[in-house]
């Protein structure tokens, strides 16, 4: 953004916003400084449940396996089956009472967004938002075809991400003694 | 507490298996036992005094940052080597309890836990960014927020994973570190949330936080507004100085009573929202799995508990008599209000005494004074906090949600004391 656009862009958010630092009418410290949504994008990583802030971009689950395989694979096991790091695929029906739990994005995990979060955020563990976004939609893709969770032949992007139904939506409750009485 | 009467003597048994009278923590009464004033209690004489060396030679000059003496050197954090060597910092160290004494960990013996490691945060470059529903968002460097009026509390942390081992069918041979030793309390010092939420503007429709660290594993959890408008705090200190590494540095947010991981270290983002973001460690793992096919989640405060840290496995009774039985109490929806001590499992139990001050969501340590007779006995504590909320039994505890949980085990625990004084973890 060149000086003069960012200026008339702080400009605009002063005059939208009267309580803004420079035009502080009260006693309180008011040492934080205004940003631009735009200037703090590249911090608003997190992505709701809904979808809020998927990105542009898509990924096939043939594109994904070949991430996974050059950059998951070494910790997660072939076709994500763990050791020495967690397993992400498998465990369905392990949730059932009595069960020994095996918890895994396609077991446990409610939100197919998370999965997009999660992984763009903070892997590959020994580089973390490394991955392009296309391939974030790509190898999540793919750990949910492993899980029978999407078709092979989907391909995931911020409309469609939302809207895969993950197996254990429903599977979580309430804390009964919170909020606290 | 009055002055104790001639007919309860010190010594008085007030639960079974020699629990006594909690009296002589709460009374100026020396310790005069059954065998009378100037007895020994094993009846042997005290070897002759010498003068030690260091008391004829000048000793060492001063240091610029002081450490334990040497002979403590196993007074120290210990961990689990990680499942992966090329991913290491991922997991957790505890808090060695049993060689601890007060309510205040120190910083270097703070449990740690962290998903990819401890980042090496340049405090120049650091930032807090306010955003999402206010209606300014900020962004805040550490010389900004240092200026900001200071609050401190005393607060312990507990890892919602702590005393997860006793989440099994069968007891483990382990010690009260390895068990319960995700846990510290530390004083801390910073700036209140609303504070700075105030300057951003709250827009009414927020009715969530999302809380994110700057670590490489981008930390991330929600938690409700009214906790950030309530008594959570962005701390600079811990114990008196900046934050350890480990526990945050150079910022970290602190959501009193609640489970450790929503105090989220190494804090750079706060972002208001109407509806919590669902992320990876609040739905995939800080989740506990009941008997049946659901899962509780957002089980934000760690509810009333307490541990024996002494005796404790390790800590060998060495033959009959006097001991003083020693631990910690606390809960995350408010003060302890009582502990209860018992000697026979869970039989009999009386009240020990509870060491001032008892301040909420902190640690509190009470004792209890013990008339080992030599034979069997399996020690216990029950803490009850000011909502009277008591600790559950293993029993009740297991009833309610079965042994899938993992997270906020907070039943009794039992140590077994075996005849050759060893501590044994058991379940009872």
């Amino acid at each position: 953004m060149c000086l003069l656009e960012r200026f008339a862009l702080c400009a605009a958010t002063i005059m939208l916003v009267p309580a803004a630092p420079a035009m502080a009418a009260d006693d309180a410290p008011h040492f934080g400084k205004p940003v631009t949504a735009q200037d703090l994008a590249a911090w608003d990583i997190s992505i709701g449940p809904d979808g809020a802030g998927l990105p542009p971009g898509k990924g096939t689950v043939a594109q994904g396996e070949a991430v996974f395989s050059a950059k998951c694979q070494a910790c997660h096991g072939e076709k994500g089956e763990g050791r020495p790091n967690d397993r992400l695929v498998g465990g369905a029906g392990t949730i059932a009472p009595d069960k020994a739990p095996v918890k895994t994005v396609g077991s446990y995990w409610p939100y197919a967004t998370t999965l997009f979060d999660y992984v763009r955020r903070a892997m590959p563990w020994d580089r973390p938002k490394s991955l392009t976004d296309d391939e974030v939609y790509a190898v999540a893709a793919y750990i949910l075809t492993l899980n029978g969770v999407i078709g092979a032949d989907e391909v995931l992007d911020a409309q469609s991400l939302p809207k895969v139904k993950m197996p254990n939506r429903d599977g979580f409750a309430a804390f009964p003694r919170w909020p606290p009485k | 507490m009055g002055r104790r009467r001639k007919d309860q003597p010190f010594g008085e048994h007030v639960a079974g298996n020699g629990i006594l009278n909690r009296r002589i923590f709460l009374e100026r009464t020396l310790l005069a036992g059954a065998a009378g004033i100037g007895a020994s209690a094993s009846g042997a004489l005290a070897e002759p005094l010498a003068v030690p060396r260091w008391s004829k030679e000048p000793g060492g000059d001063f240091t610029a940052y002081g450490q334990p003496s040497h002979f403590e050197s196993k007074v120290a954090r210990t961990w689990a080597p990680p499942a992966n060597p090329a991913t290491p910092g991922v997991g957790s160290s505890r808090t060695p309890h049993h060689l601890l004494d007060g309510t205040i960990t120190p910083s270097g013996l703070h449990y740690e836990r962290s998903h990819s490691g401890v980042p090496d945060i340049d405090p120049e470059q650091h930032r807090l960014l306010v955003h999402g529903l206010v209606k300014q968002p900020l962004v805040f460097s550490l010389e900004d927020l240092s200026r900001y009026p200071r609050t401190s509390r005393i607060a312990f942390l507990e890892c919602a994973g702590n005393s997860g081992a006793l989440y099994t069918a069968q007891a483990q041979p382990l010690n009260v570190q390895a068990i319960h030793g995700l846990l510290s309390c530390s004083d801390w010092t910073g700036v209140k949330l609303s504070t700075l939420l105030d300057e951003a503007g709250v827009d009414p429709r927020a009715k969530w936080v999302l809380a994110e660290g700057a670590d490489a594993s981008g930390m991330s959890r929600s938690f409700p507004i009214a906790k950030a408008l309530d008594d959570a705090l962005v701390c600079l200190y811990q114990n008196g100085e900046r934050v350890r590494p480990a526990n945050g540095y150079p910022l970290r947010l602190l959501l009193p009573g609640f489970e450790g991981n929503m105090n989220v270290k190494w804090l750079r983002r706060l972002k208001l929202v109407d509806a919590p973001i669902m992320t990876k460690d609040e739905t995939s793992k800080y989740t506990i799995l009941l008997k049946e096919d659901k899962a509780w989640q957002f089980v934000f405060p760690i509810e009333v508990k307490s541990i024996i840290t002494r005796p404790s496995p390790g800590l060998t009774l060495k033959g009959p008599g006097f001991y003083e039985i020693s631990g910690l109490a606390w809960s995350g929806n408010g003060r302890i209000r009582q502990v209860e001590v018992s000697a026979d499992g869970g039989q009999s139990f009386a009240p020990a005494a509870l060491q001032e001050p008892v301040l909420p969501k902190a640690l509190t340590r009470f004792r209890a004074p013990w008339q080992w007779n030599g034979g069997p006995a399996v020690l216990q504590s029950r803490a009850t906090d000011d909502t009277g909320m008591v600790q559950p039994s293993r029993a009740q505890f297991v009833a309610e949600r079965g042994l899938r949980g993992n997270y906020h085990y907070n039943a009794v625990a039992s140590w077994r004391i075996e005849q050759n004084g060893e501590a044994l973890n058991v379940f009872a």
